[in-house]
């Protein structure tokens, strides 16, 4: 198949410097339904777990349990959401995600676009260290952080009485570790790339520096400050590891882990909750990001390449 | 540099009282000192929650398990000693590098494809094709989990549909470190190529054409045009990738949780079941710490990268 694809491409180089359009538009022609065909396989190959899941959500557990066409629902039936949706624990589930994401997207904003301004524009001692240094957390996974957190945390209920562990909210002090960084990397990116006039020309007409940031800063860079709100909200809404670790009530889980803790209860999957569950919960960056591509798409690139 | 902020602070707001000499100066010494401020919560932030841990991870490791009793280097020593350890590292290698390598291929390749339809088209392929990357891990995870369930595995059955034998995804070590590297490669490889799209559109037309007239065959226009322009973006996205899929854990936690046989076991889910659910914190610090040197040089590797493209601007 390769072979190919490659053919029509090599025998159009030579032809193509002959005067010989015809040839060169007809390999264009090739190159682009072969394009397409690839393109139809990747879309498939990425696009068949969510449509799996979605057609297992319309199923019933009988239907499931038959082990009919695992690829087409034969009686499609809105009883999976409707359960999930009435039930008090997946409500919870919900209830405690978006409120840890919500305020984790304000307090990572607060934080970062604040922090980023600073570096970026107002220059003190140790900034360029401290920038590197934001850059450097950011690289530094969740993964290395929660066991001495754990200990931390325990040693917080030990010492002052207050106890971290177990709490919805404890997410909230979590969550920012892993958003603040990447927020400030993103705003520090975008606000270097301001003009310097700009700022300096508000300055010699008196404006603060608080001023500059909201009434400049703050609106220049907005297309960033989406981007970086729509990421801390998305990684705020997928974390797994901190309320695995940190969380075990049910009533204090957050989505991601209460569908996987609760809705598998030991060799018992009920698949068409858990498929109806994971959707529901794919949900809200979904639909984020199919409004808000275009920001999504620049927040993406500019994480990694923005410097 | 609290202290120097502090004097600085002082100072300010002496000058600001009096008419000062220099409001040039003034203003600087102002300037510095609100800016350090402004940067103080996430100073706070990383000091306490990032910084402080991650040193705190090493003196944990050197604990015992009661942690009250310092033991050195005796929890390195016993993770050498036993083979469980050694086969995590062999497997957190494999599905990192194996995984990070078909993600950039894949990326690459449809990257190319994309950015070979007219661009009336591209927005509506990009935002599908990036769909593996918005859902959260945890949850498309569990949609790869019912695809590869043992009794009912949706594979299975187009398999056997078309005539070949069953195969137990999860269930024999081979085939679940295949499973596990080719859900990561789905969730990874749409990030890949919104990278390599990116970088591909910043090519410049020119060369392709100057290529094209000097005969350059397809095979020798992405060798030598489209490789070399692209290969700072393709590093760096190779290196951002292998830190984040090194330190990997929804995926194998939810597919397989180790098993079999903890022949899937990655450092994160191994040192979340050694120091969470077994309880042996300290052991648990020492095995998350064997990502250090990884990650380490891979930061290293990326800094130089960003402090270098910064000198040129």
């Amino acid at each position: 198949m390769a072979d190919a694809a490659i053919a029509p491409t090599t025998t159009a180089a030579a032809p193509a410097r002959r005067p010989q359009y015809g040839s060169m538009s007809k390999n264009r022609r090739w190159a682009l339904r072969w394009s397409y065909f690839f393109l139809v396989i990747f879309a498939v190959f990425f696009l068949m777990p969510p449509f799996y899941m979605f057609i297992t959500s319309l199923k019933s557990s009988a239907e499931i349990s038959a082990a009919t066409n695992p690829w087409w629902v034969n009686s499609p039936t809105l009883s999976n959401y409707i359960e999930l949706l009435t039930q008090n624990q997946y409500l919870t589930f919900f209830r405690n995600s978006a409120i840890v994401s919500v305020f984790v997207v304000i307090i990572t904003m607060a934080i970062s676009v604040i922090a980023a301004f600073a570096l970026a524009r107002m220059k003190f001692w140790g900034s360029a260290t401290l920038a590197t240094g934001v850059f450097l957390t950011y690289l530094i996974p969740d993964t290395l952080l929660f066991i001495p957190l754990f200990k931390m945390f325990a040693w917080v209920n030990d010492t002052f009485g207050i106890q971290l562990m177990n709490h919805w909210w404890t997410l909230m002090i979590l969550y920012p570790t892993l958003t603040v960084p990447f927020a400030t990397w993103i705003m520090i990116g975008y606000f270097a790339s301001i003009p310097k006039e700009l700022d300096e020309a508000a300055l010699i007409d008196g404006a603060t520096w608080m001023q500059t940031l909201t009434k400049i800063f703050i609106p220049v860079a907005l297309p960033g400050i989406i981007a970086a709100t729509i990421f801390t909200f998305t990684v705020a809404w997928a974390q797994f590891l901190y309320p695995l670790a940190f969380t075990t009530s049910t009533s204090e889980l957050v989505l991601p882990v209460g569908i996987v803790t609760t809705l598998i209860k030991g060799d018992v999957f009920n698949w068409g909750q858990i498929m109806t569950g994971a959707l529901l919960g794919a949900a809200p960056p979904l639909i984020i990001y199919a409004f808000l591509m275009d920001y999504y798409i620049a927040g993406l690139t500019a994480g990694a390449t923005k410097g | 540099m609290a202290d120097v902020a502090a004097r600085g602070a002082v100072r300010g707001s002496g000058a600001l009282t009096s008419d000062g000499r220099s409001s040039l100066h003034k203003l600087m010494q102002r300037k510095s000192t609100i800016a350090f401020l402004m940067a103080l919560p996430l100073i706070t932030l990383i000091a306490v929650l990032v910084a402080y841990p991650a040193g705190y991870a090493v003196y944990l490791a050197m604990l015992n398990k009661g942690m009250n009793r310092f033991v050195g280097l005796g929890n390195f020593g016993f993770l050498f000693g036993r083979d469980t350890f050694w086969m995590v590292v062999y497997q957190s290698c494999l599905f990192a590098i194996t995984a990070v390598i078909f993600k950039a291929i894949i990326g690459f390749v449809v990257a190319h494809f994309v950015h070979n339809i007219p661009s009336k088209g591209q927005r509506k392929w990009r935002g599908m094709l990036l769909v593996p990357w918005v859902i959260p891990p945890a949850m498309s995870t569990l949609a790869w989990l019912w695809l590869f369930d043992p009794s009912y595995s949706a594979f299975n059955w187009i398999l056997e549909h078309i005539g070949m034998d069953r195969v137990a995804w999860l269930g024999e070590t081979g085939w679940a470190r295949f499973s596990v590297i080719l859900v990561n490669v789905w969730i990874g490889s749409p990030f890949f190529m919104i990278m390599y799209l990116a970088a591909l559109k910043s090519v410049p037309e020119q060369l392709y054409e100057a290529a094209s007239i000097d005969g350059a065959t397809w095979w020798q226009r992405i060798w030598y045009v489209t490789l070399p322009m692209m290969r700072n973006i393709i590093a760096i996205t190779a290196l951002f990738s292998l830190i984040v899929t090194f330190a990997n854990f929804d995926i194998v936690r939810v597919l397989t949780k180790g098993d079999p046989l903890n022949t899937t076991h990655v450092f994160a889910t191994w040192a979340f079941r050694v120091g969470i659910e077994s309880g042996d914190i300290p052991l648990g610090a020492a095995v998350s710490l064997f990502m250090v040197p990884i990650l380490a040089v891979a930061a290293t590797f990326i800094l130089r990268d960003i402090t270098k493209r910064g000198s040129e601007v």
